[in-house]
């Protein structure tokens, strides 16, 4: 086990300064740079200003520069939002995303994963048609529709809770943005965990256990969810990461002071500092999710152990 | 008679059990249907109105005789905006997911089967796709194939329209083929970065089914690896595939609208149902009906979508019985 996390954090190592070095040269090789839309300036001063940034350098140079400093913790300042390091920025905007993701995921899982299973259950029913009609429903509906209609329904007519805007401390915000990305999240979930527990309840021992007469609840969750959950596992993880670092539809709905809107706007404007600090942040994110998802699925699949 | 002896293959069992399920059935109907109506129609001239001529003093018409879903913002004609934009839609939808299931399964299955370094490698290339930042990406294919794609456009138009075309005719053959051909950098950079989770659901299952008695008994006859692979462990993971796939098109296609949002995808006049529906929800509380049309035509398409795929997933359960 201790190889298998050691080796693993190895290549972590190696997948970081990859997606560093790509993303950077990726990053330049775009059409513009971040002091084409200012004011135009006399020539010395455009030239002074090149060189306060080091765009007079080689993209070369300006590489092991860069990589240097953030390789000893300083992702440096943005080239936007003059003066601000992007440590501060991404401080600020991270740990609202995180809440909300948090939440939303936690809301998503405890409706999918249940309907899914209950759908799977009563295969050609009228639950399962039902459940997986609103799920159809919920995955035909992006978030820019359901969002605005949550708000105006439950935020302005029944006066739920906040139709906009996001407090740390005031959980009644966090409902409707959590909601509105959670119900997207859970619709995809309930549909896979639906297909994964159809294929686990296929299998020969679950007749097995039927001839033994184990009742049908225990042989769904004692004997089938563990191998019914991996198709979702697999999901969770990626969506994981993504949910966390932010979404610039919920955020402008909402209006969310979250990564995702910072992350949009750098790449508009070539803020190369800020962008490398969120794709590392989120290369980050992916490497541990799915590293916990690759856990997660040697503890659903006891075969596997051997093999660990 | 000798072909009565022979065993019926996984797929026409698949298929005489598909043609049993109804849903399923009125499923690949109404797809055809809907299909093969967003790509006929609007090359029949003068069957639809001009999906993009505005007409300021008819806007946000009721549904009526001359325009049958009434018109948009502008005085639009919605009926045709709806079926040039499906026509986007679809080829956005079949076409990168086709690509990014093909590519999700192989290497996943790759990765799973194989294990050791091979997956190791294999899925930190994911962990690196999956972080790269994807508009970057498609900014920079957009750039790089843009010559491309006009000479894609141009021989197209050339192809389609045939040597002696007229000067009219070129224009309008360019009108049809344009808005699909500009499109190619979205598809490539769609097609080639949502392959990533399909993979990764891919490994697990295989991972999973691997390990199962009829895999090792497969490989004690003496099968290859390609025939255990893909004959004998991949149909018995099929189910969350194609479930997955089912949810892959949605996300395209409403991928794409979020791209041309960002000024990336399709460009303006023209539109798509994301498009459609994205237009249609800031002007959700006037007229509601601009909303309600490409979310239903999309809405349908999914569902039908839907009910062929979980037909599909039981067609070709080999765990089924044998009937």
């Amino acid at each position: 086990m201790l190889k298998v996390i050691l080796s693993r954090l190895f290549q972590s190592i190696l997948v970081m300064f990859v997606l560093y070095t790509i993303t950077f040269f990726l990053v330049k090789a775009l059409p513009g740079n971040p002091l084409q839309g200012d004011k135009a300036m006399p020539p010395h001063i455009m030239a002074k200003r090149e060189a306060y940034y080091g765009f007079d350098q080689s993209p070369l140079e300006q590489y092991t520069r860069q990589l240097s400093k953030f390789l000893q913790g300083d992702p440096g300042f943005s080239f936007r939002l003059e003066g601000r390091p992007v440590a501060e920025i991404i401080g600020q905007a991270f740990p609202v995303s995180l809440q909300l993701g948090v939440i939303a995921m936690t809301i998503a899982v405890s409706i999918g994963i249940p309907a899914g299973c209950i759908a799977a259950a009563r295969k050609n029913g009228l639950l399962d048609t039902l459940s997986m009609s609103i799920a159809m429903i919920g995955i035909c509906l992006p978030s820019f529709v359901t969002g605005p209609i949550l708000a105006e329904w439950l935020g302005r007519a029944l006066k739920l809770a906040p139709a906009y805007g996001w407090d740390p401390a005031k959980p009644a915000t966090w409902f409707l943005p959590a909601l509105t990305l959670g119900l997207a999240y859970a619709a995809y979930l309930s549909r896979l965990t639906r297909a994964g527990m159809l294929e686990t309840l296929s299998q020969d021992f679950v007749r097995t256990a039927r001839a033994k007469g184990v009742p049908g609840w225990r042989i769904l969750v004692r004997h089938c969810l563990r191998g019914g959950l991996i198709p979702a596992v697999a999901y969770i993880g990626p969506a994981f990461a993504g949910i966390v670092s932010g979404s610039l539809v919920i955020e402008s709905v909402f209006q969310i002071p979250g990564l995702g809107r910072h992350f949009i706007k750098s790449i508009e404007t070539r803020d190369t500092p800020v962008i490398l600090g969120v794709t590392m942040l989120y290369g980050a994110l992916v490497i541990t999710a799915n590293f916990l998802t690759d856990l997660a699925g040697i503890w659903l699949n006891p075969r596997l152990r051997k093999a660990a | 008679m000798n072909s009565d002896e022979k065993g019926s293959s996984l797929w026409l069992d698949a298929w005489l059990r598909l043609r049993r399920n109804r849903a399923a059935m009125v499923g690949l109907f109404l797809l055809i249907l809907i299909g093969s109506s967003c790509i006929l129609l609007p090359a029949l001239t003068d069957f639809l109105k001009d999906p993009n001529k505005t007409d300021l003093v008819h806007r946000n018409l009721k549904p009526g005789a001359e325009h049958w879903f009434g018109t948009d913002h502008l005085g639009r004609d919605l009926f045709s905006r709806v079926i040039f934009g499906g026509r986007i839609s679809i080829a956005v939808g079949l076409i990168t997911t086709f690509v990014s299931v093909t590519i999700g399964i192989v290497w996943g299955a790759i990765a799973g089967y194989v294990g050791g370094r091979t997956d190791a490698f294999l899925m930190r290339v994911v962990d690196i796709l999956y972080a790269l930042p994807f508009l970057v990406v498609i900014i920079l294919l957009g750039k790089i194939l843009e010559p491309l794609t006009d000479q894609l456009t141009e021989s197209t138009v050339h192809l389609v329209a045939g040597e002696n075309a007229d000067t009219k005719q070129l224009v309008s053959t360019r009108n049809w083929v344009e808005p699909l051909t500009t499109l190619v950098p979205v598809f490539i950079a769609i097609g080639a970065l949502s392959w990533l989770t399909v993979s990764r659901i891919v490994r697990a299952q295989v991972q999973s089914v691997a390990s199962l008695d009829f895999v090792e008994a497969a490989r004690s006859l003496g099968l290859g690896h390609f025939r255990i692979l893909f004959r004998h462990i991949l149909p018995n993971t099929l189910g969350p595939i194609i479930v997955y796939t089912t949810l892959t098109i949605p996300g395209v296609m409403m991928f794409e609208a979020t791209l041309s949002f960002l000024g990336l995808g399709v460009k303006a006049p023209n539109s798509s149902w994301g498009v459609l529906i994205q237009e249609g929800a800031n002007f959700m509380l006037t007229n509601p009906l601009q909303l309600l049309f490409p979310a239903l035509f999309f809405s349908l398409t999914l569902f039908s979508l839907n009910f062929l795929g979980d037909g599909l997933r039981d067609a070709t359960d080999p765990k089924a019985a044998k009937d």
